[in-house]
C-alpha cells in the first residue's frame, strides 16, 4: 500500500495507555502503559499466571478492552500462540498456509511460499504431509511460528514461541527474527520467560509481575540486536539479576514451574 | 476425488491386515461347536447345521426379499436420523437455552428402552412400516444428535480465536475450520447411529411386521426351527459386517487420518 510521505502520524506503533483488566472479580492486569514503535521489540517477562497472554490478546484485539485504551496502528499483525493452535485435520504446511489462505493467496503460491517459510525454520520435507499429532512439540511450535512470519506482516505477537524448541533452534529463529527487525522493520510484542531470550531480542523489557499483573520495572537496551554477543548479554542479566525486585519475581516463578512440573 | 481414489488404494493393504481378525472368527466357530456337542442341535445348532440351513434359505427368494425390506427400513430410519439429527443437534448446539433444554429430553428418549418404544409405536401406527421405521429413528436419533450438539457447543474455542486472528473470511472459516470440526463430532455417531439402526430395526421386525429379517426370526422360533434361526441371526452379523468393514471403516481410515 503507497503510504503517505512523511508526517509524523504514518510511523505505526502499538500503545497501552491506562490499561486494566479483570475476569469476574480477579483483577488480572493492573495499569499497563508503553509503547512499541515500528522496528522495536518489547518483551514481557514474569511469572505465569502474571497476566502476559491476557495482555497480549487486549494488544492484538483477540479480547475486548474494558478499561484503558490499546492504539494499534500497524497495518499487518500476527500472532504465535503459546499453545501451536494447529487445525489438527490439515496437514503442517496446509497448516502454515493457512494464514495466505485467509488473506486470499492463491494455492500454488501459498504453497510455495509456506514451503519456503517451513524449510528456512528447520522443517523438512517429510514433516510438511505430516498432521499435527505426528509431529513433536518442537515442530508444532515451528509450524505456528512459520503460519505468523509468512505473512510478513509489520508487528508479531509472540507468546513464548521458543519453549519447546532446543538451543540450536532457538538461536537460529532468534537471529531470523533479528534480521526482520534490522532489514524490514519489524516490529515484535514479545512473551518469553527466558532473561537471555529478552535480553537477546529486546529494545525494552517489561517485568510484569503477577497478582494483580503489573509492570514493575522497565529496562531499555540500547545496544543493537546484532552486536550483543554472549558476554554482553551475560552482563545484562547479571545487571537484570541484582535487582531484588527481578529476583522475587523471578524466584517465584521458578517456583511457580516446580509446582507444576511435579 | 483424491480421497476417494486414497481409498481405493488402501484397500488391498486394509484386507489384509483383517488377517487377525478372520483368525478370531475361526476361534469363535471353535466354541460354538464345543457348546453344540455339550448342548445339543436343538438349543444350539453346530456351525455346520446352522450354515447348510443358511444355505438352503439363500436359495430361497423369501430371504432376499426379506433383507431388502428390512435393509430399507433401517435406512430410512438411519437417514432419517442422520438429517434430523444433525440438523437439529447443530441448531440446538447454537443456543445455550436450548442445548440445555434438551438434554434431559434427550436423556429421556435414551433412557426408554426401545422395546417400550416398539409398544408405543404398534399402538400409534399399528403393524406397519411406520412403527418400525419410528422406532429405528427414536433409538438412532438421539445418537447423531448429541454428536452434532457436542460439535456446535464447541465450535467456539481456541481455534476460532486461532482463525479470527488471521482476519479469516467467514467461507473459509466454514470450509477449514467449523465444518472438519463438525465432521469430527458427527461422524463417528453417524456409525454408531447405523449400527444402532441395525440392531433396533430387527427387533422392532420381530414383534410388529409380517415381513422382514425380523419377522423371519420370529417364524423359525414359533417352528422351533433353532438352525434356521441362526442362520438368520448369521446373516444378520453377516450384513452389520459387511456394511462396517467395507463400507464404512476405509471411509474413516480416510476421512480420519488426522485423529490420534
Ligand atoms: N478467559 C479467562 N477467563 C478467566 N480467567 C482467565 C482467562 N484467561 C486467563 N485467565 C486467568 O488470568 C490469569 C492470567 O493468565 P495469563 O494471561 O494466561 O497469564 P500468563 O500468560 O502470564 O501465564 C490466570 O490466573 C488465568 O487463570
Ligand atoms: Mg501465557
Amino acid at each position: 500500500m503507497a503510504k503517505l510521505a512523511t508526517t509524523e502520524n504514518n510511523t505505526p506503533f502499538l500503545q497501552a495507555s491506562q490499561l486494566f483488566h479483570r475476569f469476574g472479580p480477579t483483577e488480572i492486569l493492573e495499569n499497563i502503559n508503553f509503547t512499541l514503535e515500528a522496528g522495536k521489540v518489547i518483551s514481557i517477562v514474569g511469572p505465569s499466571g502474571g497476566g502476559k497472554t491476557t495482555l497480549l490478546h487486549l494488544c492484538g484485539d483477540l479480547l475486548d478492552v474494558t478499561d484503558g485504551k490499546v492504539i494499534n496502528r500497524f497495518e499487518s499483525q500476527a500472532f504465535a500462540f503459546q499453545d501451536a493452535r494447529l487445525l489438527p485435520w490439515l496437514t503442517a504446511l496446509e497448516n502454515i498456509a493457512f494464514s495466505l489462505k485467509a488473506k486470499g493467496v492463491a494455492k500454488n503460491h501459498r504453497r510455495k511460499l509456506a514451503a519456503k517459510m517451513a524449510y528456512r525454520l528447520g522443517l523438512v520435507k517429510e514433516d510438511l504431509d505430516k498432521f499435527p499429532k505426528d509431529l513433536s512439540g518442537g515442530m508444532r511450535q515451528r509450524v505456528a511460528f512459520a503460519r505468523a512470519l509468512v505473512l510478513e506482516p509489520e508487528l508479531l505477537f509472540l507468546d513464548e514461541p521458543f519453549s519447546a524448541l532446543d538451543i540450536g533452534l532457538k538461536r537460529e529463529l532468534q537471529s531470523l527474527l533479528i534480521e526482520w527487525v534490522t532489514n524490514k522493520n519489524l516490529s515484535i510484542f514479545f512473551i518469553t520467560h527466558d532473561l537471555a531470550e529478552a535480553v537477546q531480542l529486546s529494545d525494552e523489557i517489561l517485568v510484569l509481575d503477577a497478582d494483580p499483573g503489573r509492570i514493575v520495572k522497565r529496562v531499555k537496551i540500547e545496544k543493537c540486536q546484532s552486536e550483543r554477543d554472549g558476554e554482553f548479554i551475560h552482563q545484562q542479566i547479571r545487571m537484570l539479576l541484582d535487582d531484588p525486585l527481578i529476583i522475587e519475581t523471578f524466584e517465584l516463578n521458578f517456583n511457580n514451574r516446580q509446582q507444576e512440573a511435579s | 476425488m483424491n480421497a476417494i481414489t486414497n481409498i481405493l488404494k488402501e484397500f488391498p493393504r486394509y484386507l489384509w491386515s483383517g488377517w487377525g481378525a478372520i483368525a478370531s472368527l475361526f476361534l469363535f466357530l471353535a466354541v460354538w461347536d464345543l457348546g453344540n456337542q455339550i448342548n445339543g442341535s436343538l438349543t444350539l445348532p453346530s456351525p455346520k447345521e446352522t450354515f447348510i440351513a443358511l444355505w438352503q434359505l439363500m436359495q430361497t427368494a423369501q430371504l432376499w426379499q426379506d433383507v431388502q425390506i428390512t435393509v430399507e427400513r433401517a435406512l430410512w430410519g438411519f437417514l432419517i436420523s442422520l438429517v434430523l439429527g444433525t440438523f437439529l443437534g447443530m441448531l440446538a448446539g447454537n443456543f445455550v437455552t436450548a442445548s440445555m433444554m434438551s438434554r434431559p429430553i434427550i436423556t429421556l428418549i435414551m433412557g426408554v428402552p426401545p422395546i417400550a418404544w416398539i409398544v408405543l409405536a404398534l399402538i400409534w401406527f399399528g403393524m406397519s412400516d411406520e412403527s418400525v421405521i419410528f422406532t429405528v429413528v427414536i433409538a438412532a436419533f438421539p445418537i447423531v444428535f448429541v454428536g452434532a450438539l457436542q460439535g456446535a457447543r464447541t465450535l467456539e474455542g481456541d481455534l476460532n480465536d486461532m482463525a479470527n486472528s488471521f482476519q479469516t473470511p467467514l467461507w473459509m472459516k466454514l470450509t477449514d475450520v467449523y465444518f472438519p470440526h463438525m465432521f469430527s463430532y458427527v461422524f463417528p455417531a453417524w456409525i454408531s447411529a447405523l449400527g444402532m439402526s441395525w440392531k433396533v430395526v430387527v427387533m422392532a421386525e420381530l414383534l410388529s411386521t409380517p415381513d422382514g429379517i425380523g419377522a423371519s426370526l420370529a417364524v423359525a422360533r414359533s417352528h422351533f426351527d433353532s438352525a434356521a434361526a441362526m442362520a438368520l441371526v448369521v446373516i444378520m452379523v453377516i450384513i452389520l459386517l459387511l456394511i462396517e468393514y467395507l463400507l464404512l471403516e476405509p471411509i474413516k481410515r480416510e476421512v480420519e487420518q488426522w485423529r490420534s
